[in-house]
């Protein structure tokens, strides 16, 4: 999708899955630590950083550690103590490490992970949804989501810097889905290791336990009188991240020719209908999308990259205008009321005086594939909503058998 | 929670940027009971030095000289070991204080 200006570097063009991306992008950046222990379908990007250890292509100190709980913990400790962390995980492995990320991102630890998305068991299952990393969506991560493998490369070397940033210190996830991207091959481009170690610099944490001149306590009790604040800090850094991350992508940008944002609005100016959805689905519906159009439907894509810090008035200024939405979400919820991208998409409408009937489309569950048609489906139902002037079933499961 | 410190101005995250400051938390404060001492009574047997969790006796050459209040939790484990009726009681905060 992306177009590559004159004057930019051009790196090289090689075939990679998403997860040896994944795996070149942390080779490249060679962050100090690395603690990680395999889940499918994250392995492989363990694996591959663990082969560049060991014929010593990175210095990068690897923990092969017991769980994931303890991987995250490790990467705790060692980013407190200093150092560039970065480890990798999917579903049940994120699960395990569930209280470490509140602590990681409590203690302000710019930790970097990736997370291949796959649903969360039971019943146990290996393949693609978003359950794991959307039940981590209030952990205090700030979350990029990727389109492809080009865009998980990218939005991992973009997370360093987002993650390090004095005005921000928090931790990154980087989600892209799994085997869909993460098993497939794919032309990308890779930059010079000399230019991402130039955009990612060194980190200098400005406090760090290992600092003998300025000893610090790290993770001490907070109770009534001060657990609040801390939490307020937190919600501030969060915010603060918004400029920081449109900052980085327009470096990115100027580096690369890659220009990233928020999200993506694809034939979305004129749109009467559109779709809102994350990660490789939206290849998906971009095709759709370019289907339709050549049928004289007004449809439209918008693409969502950062889903933490929810980019809540921008994203209501994009699709304020539409007659009807759909947002698809690759996660239940078990609400009742829709799947997390749905509820705060329509929160984000709410206070306009304009806005879209909104659907929401649960898809893809435990890795059922979803096509075209399927998606062409979901343009049905909006341009019929269109017509009634009204959404008959607000929250249904696409492609389930009855 | 008036007069401590808004969230601009404490360092990020919970860190303590000061070495050693365990010194100036007083976790006397969570007590509720306090013992008292009765220098008349008491032989010097040092069983409370020996069983007081926090370390809050105050042993000099070998002699009992009182209890560290900065320190006691007024947890009354002294008063419930003590050999001689009398040497040590357990009075309640307020009725200490006031006393």
């Amino acid at each position: 999708m992306t177009q590559v200006q004159a004057g930019v570097s051009q790196g090289r063009r090689v075939a990679l899955t998403g997860n040896e991306a994944v795996a070149l992008a942390m080779k490249q950046v060679e962050p100090d630590v690395v603690a990680a222990y395999p889940i499918t379908p994250q392995t492989d990007i363990v694996q591959y950083f663990s082969s560049f250890v060991a014929d010593g292509q990175v210095r990068t100190e690897f923990m092969t550690v017991e769980s994931e709980h303890s991987a995250l913990s490790a990467c705790v400790g060692a980013s407190a103590a200093g150092a560039r962390c970065m480890t990798a995980t999917s579903a049940n492995g994120l699960a395990l490490m569930w209280e470490v990320l509140y602590i990681a991102a409590g203690l302000r630890l710019p930790i970097v992970m990736a997370v291949v998305n796959r649903a969360l068991s039971g019943p146990i299952n290996i393949h693609c949804d978003h359950s794991d990393s959307m039940g981590a969506r209030d952990s205090g991560w700030i979350q990029l989501y990727s389109e492809d493998a080009q865009e998980a490369y990218d939005n991992l070397l973009q997370a360093v810097r987002i993650a390090e940033h004095p005005e921000v210190l928090l931790p990154v996830m980087v989600c892209l889905d799994g085997f869909i991207i993460s098993h497939s091959l794919e032309n990308l481009e890779v930059l010079p290791d000399e230019q991402v170690r130039a955009f990612v610099g060194t980190y200098r944490p400005d406090v760090w336990l290992l600092d003998a001149a300025r000893p610090v306590t790290m993770g001490p009790l907070d109770l009534q009188d001060f657990y609040f604040e801390h939490k307020r800090q937190e919600a501030e850094a969060m915010a603060r991240a918004v400029p920081v991350i449109e900052e980085v992508a327009a470096e990115f940008g100027r580096a690369t020719g890659r220009r990233y944002g928020f999200f993506e609005a694809y034939r979305m100016d004129d749109a009467e209908v559109a779709v809102l959805a994350l990660n490789s689905t939206a290849g998906t519906a971009r095709y759709v999308v370019d289907r339709l159009r050549r049928r004289g439907v007004r449809a439209g894509l918008l693409k969502l990259r950062v889903f933490r810090p929810f980019p809540q008035r921008a994203l209501a200024d994009a699709l304020e205008g539409l007659a009807a939405l759909a947002v698809m979400d690759r996660a239940e919820g078990l609400s009742t009321a829709g799947g997390p991208v749905f509820v705060e998409v329509r929160s984000a409408l709410y206070d306009r005086a304009r806005r879209p009937l909104t659907m929401n489309h649960i898809y893809g569950l435990g890795g059922r594939d979803v096509g075209p048609d399927q998606i062409e489906k979901v343009f049905d139902d909006l341009l019929q909503a269109v017509e009634c002037g009204e959404v008959r079933r607000p929250v249904s499961h696409l492609g389930v058998r009855e | 929670m008036k007069g401590k410190p808004g969230w601009k101005d404490i360092p990020r995250g919970g860190m303590i940027l000061e070495a050693g400051n365990a010194a100036t938390y007083h976790t006397g404060d969570w007590r509720s009971q306090r013992p008292v001492w009765d220098p008349e009574a008491c032989t010097h047997c040092l069983f409370c030095w020996i069983y007081c969790p926090d370390s809050a006796v105050r042993v000099v050459e070998g002699r009992m000289t009182g209890i560290d209040l900065d320190y006691c939790k007024g947890c009354g484990i002294c008063v419930n070991q003590c050999p001689k009726a009398g040497a040590l009681k357990m009075v309640p905060e307020d009725t200490a204080a006031a006393g």
